[in-house]
């Protein structure tokens, strides 16, 4: 039965939740950091609110040689250690008896085979009912010869059930490579099957940034470039690359988090307002806006791009990007990245968007901070102002997610000083079990079929459109700016703010 | 910051509130609703600790509200605290005398502006919840049948008084059992025939997941007494088979649906808090309550 033609379920019933139908999830590189410490713990955390369907199964494909027992083992600590609810052993038991494990190179033909043999086994025992999710948590390189695989064997199609498969960020390092990476999954699965998930931008946060745009009317009319002066969007962390080396020094802050994060967050705060909220509609008004949108023309005087040196972040003595685990000498990486970036549109034409993020920077945030233009006349005197910034909403992502409202008010006394004041709203704190951890939503909405707010290719190739130039550019300089640890950014990226007459925000 | 008031009114009660605020250090309110809580002497630091835990996910007003005797003279005495380990604020009314009998007059001063109010009664609820005085300030009412002296009778009182806006916790209760059943349904495809639901006698939420399942399938559920006061299992046969749920123990229950090989999945009981948790995600009426109540009714004049 069908969810629509079930008669226990109405749209009126807000109280049911839904519980995926009968599903595999297939993990490719089960073992690594990621899914040890997000994807096992979600699992579980999903499996404990009652969420997973009956008769779910969880199957590991990695190269480590072990057995079912020992792989039930690590995935039972790292479920133990990561999950947000309280430990049962009932639970464990319940998702245990669903947990495969198949060893093998991914290019070894027999190791397939076996898989294909797993797959059909839960059919038939678990009931899984020819439903497969593949979750490829393993670095892009390989993305080729696990897909191809996936082909040859068969394990893509269906007589019955459906296939779908995920992919994490990054997707791809160019536009070339992100048009390479889709033709090979695309060659294999249909568009709708493909899930590209951006663990950084649950899926509560994009309903609140929609929900706060178009539930209120009193936004709406100052949304445009009549009022608003310009937009920052960053995001910061207080870390330093850890022993993430061999990944991040290929790629750099840009291409990490600008071009899927950053973008995306910015397509959310400047698209019209979609006709409904299913997939296509929301997608096609964030592509409208990707697709319009440039990197400044002077990319010299309109990005920044810096390493963090040694210095004292946070109370705490730290290495320089240089001297990290695993950096090779004179790496030209860079670990800050700042550009402009112009939207074309009616509404946004000369409002520029400033996107930053960086590692080692003054404290870990995400926000966006939408700064409006100083009210064309002030009856006060100048020195009465003196302290009056502009008026700015600023949409909190992380931490602690919520919206300020940033405006003058007069300063308690007899004289008339005028200075700005914070105004504040959080969102309800997560205690309750049924707060959704993001990726416990994003593993739902695969299991459910749900896509809206996954990116598809064509986002993504847009995105890369936008960053390609300003990439290209900064490598034509073998060196790189500097900042300290702990610090906000290098003097560069300041400058780039002082060209337009404008300062970026302390978040 | 706590300050406690004696002989009182509800504008120094709200003066004193601004004070703790300002003391407390954040002047400034970002509360979505006001909850009151009107119970008495025995129960109410038990429900003013469950509300309080729930404001950490709906920042809320929290106004406990204990009726005395209703003899004598009228006497108000008030707590207010801010801060301390909750991110709301709560206001603890004594009151007592010729008083009782005006508690709304002392609470409409307190309510938080222009945002929901929702009361609660955590024991015995009054006769007519809408009618009531201090119920009828608020837009949700939540009784708990479960929490008084004969359930059945209870749940059937506030039944038969139902406005749209008004729930009982025993339907909360039920979310889980429903869950799992529709989850039941999604899967199997034939068409339910019959059904039998088995629990102990008196259990408020059973008699609403029977109306449940009879109005939604328009099936009549037999339904068979058990040894534990819970809901120990539901059958539906269909026309492939039996979909069964069984509870084995506190956390767990047994799952099958024709098709596929059975299976034990989690059925654990909620807090209290988490219970109203719930209840306060929505705050406008709920129609599948209002249908199987109706229902219900319907089965037992």
């Amino acid at each position: 039965m069908s969810f629509e033609t079930n008669p226990l379920r109405d749209p009126r019933d807000r109280r049911l939740p839904r519980i995926a139908g009968p599903c595999s999830l297939i993990m490719f590189g089960v073992t690594g950091d990621l899914a040890k410490k997000k994807l096992i713990p979600a699992v579980y955390d999903l499996a404990n609110r009652g969420l997973l369907p009956p008769g779910f199964a969880l199957v590991g494909f990695a190269r480590a040689d072990f057995g079912t027992d020992s792989f039930a083992k690590l995935i039972k600590q790292a479920a133990k250690d990561g999950a947000r609810t309280p430990w049962s052993e009932t639970v464990w038991k319940q998702l245990a008896a669903g947990i495969r494990f198949v060893p093998g190179e991914f290019d070894d033909d027999t190791a397939w085979e076996t898989l294909a043999d797993t797959m059909a086994e839960l059919d038939e025992l678990q009931g899984t009912g020819g439903n497969h999710a593949f979750y490829l948590s393993i670095p892009p390189g390989l993305f080729p010869v696990v897909v191809s695989q996936i082909k040859k064997h068969g394990l893509a199609e269906s007589s019955r059930g459906w296939r779908r498969v995920v992919i994490e960020k990054p997707f791809g390092h160019d536009l070339a490579s992100a048009e390479e990476l889709n033709r090979i999954v695309g060659d294999v699965f249909a568009s709708e099957s493909v899930f590209r998930i951006d663990h950084y931008l649950g899926k509560e946060t994009v309903q609140n940034i929609l929900a706060f745009r178009f539930a209120n009317g009193m936004f709406e009319p100052i949304w445009n470039n009549h009022y608003v002066d310009h937009v920052q969007i960053t995001m910061a962390e207080d870390i330093g690359i850890g022993s993430r080396a061999g990944y991040y020094d290929g790629i750099g802050a840009a291409r990490d988090v600008i071009q899927n994060h950053l973008l995306q967050l910015m397509a959310l705060i400047a698209m019209e307002e979609p006709v409904s909220f299913n997939a296509s509609s929301l997608r096609l008004e964030k592509q409208k806006i990707l697709a319009n949108a440039r990197p400044a023309a002077r990319m010299d005087l309109h990005t920044a791009q810096a390493q963090y040196v040694a210095g004292w972040a946070g109370g705490e003595k730290v290495r320089g990007y240089l001297e990290e685990d695993g950096v090779p000498d004179g790496s030209r990486a860079e670990t800050y990245a700042a550009i402009r970036v112009d939207v074309s549109t009616r509404r946004w034409a000369g409002v520029p968007f400033y996107l930053r993020t960086g590692k080692r920077l003054g404290r870990r945030v995400t926000e966006v901070a939408v700064i409006f233009k100083r009210a064309p006349h002030q009856p006060f005197s100048k020195n009465d102002i003196e302290e009056l910034g502009q008026n700015a909403l600023v949409m909190r992502i992380q931490p602690d997610e919520g919206v300020t409202l940033r405006f003058g008010a007069k300063v308690p006394g007899t004289t008339m000083e005028i200075r700005d004041v914070n105004m504040d709203f959080a969102y309800g704190g997560a205690f309750v079990e049924s707060s959704p951890e993001a990726y416990e939503r994003l593993i739902l909405d695969v299991l459910l079929g749900d896509p809206p707010l996954f990116p598809q290719h064509e986002e993504v190739e847009l995105a890369w459109k936008i960053l390609d130039p300003v990439i290209q550019h900064w490598r034509k300089d073998p060196t790189i700016d500097t900042y300290a640890s702990g610090t906000w950014g290098p003097p560069s990226a300041d400058a780039m703010m002082a060209r337009d007459g404008r300062t970026w925000r302390r978040p | 910051m706590e300050i406690a008031l004696e002989k009182t009114n509800s504008s120094d009660i709200a003066k004193a509130l601004v004070k703790a605020r300002s003391a407390a250090g954040s002047p400034a309110m970002d509360m979505v609703l006001t909850l009151l809580v009107v119970t008495d002497d025995d129960n109410v630091s038990e429900a003013l600790k469950t509300a309080t835990t729930l404001s950490r996910e709906h920042p809320s007003r929290v106004i406990g509200v204990i009726l005395g005797d209703g003899r004598g003279t009228a006497s108000l005495d008030a707590k207010v605290r801010v801060g301390e380990s909750s991110s709301g604020e709560s206001i603890l009314l004594r009151i007592s005398g010729e008083l009782t009998r005006h508690a709304e007059s002392v609470v409409l001063p307190l309510l938080l502006p222009d945002s929901p109010v929702v009361v609660w009664w955590p024991g015995k609820p009054p006769a007519v919840p809408s009618q009531d005085a201090i119920g009828q300030l608020a837009r949700r009412r939540l009784t708990d049948a479960e929490a008084t002296t004969s359930p059945i009778r209870s749940l059937n009182a506030v039944a038969r008084a139902y406005e749209p806006g008004d729930t009982d916790l025993s339907w909360t209760r039920l979310t889980p059992w429903r869950a799992l059943l529709a989850a039941a349904l999604d899967q199997s495809t034939g068409t339910v025939t019959g059904g039998t639901v088995v629990a102990g006698s008196g259990n408020p939420a059973a008699a609403l997941l029977v109306a449940w399942l009879e109005s939604r399938l328009g099936i009549s559920i037999t339904t068979r007494r058990s040894d534990t006061p819970q809901i120990a299992s539901v059958v539906l046969r269909t026309d492939e088979g039996d979909v069964l749920i069984e509870r084995l123990d506190a956390t767990s229950c047994h799952f099958s649906v024709p098709g596929s090989s059975p299976r034990e999945v989690p059925l654990g009981a909620r807090s209290l808090a988490e219970l109203l948790a719930e209840d306060l995600r929505r705050l406008d009426a709920d129609d599948i309550y209002q249908e199987t109540i109706r229902h219900m009714l319907q089965e037992t004049p």
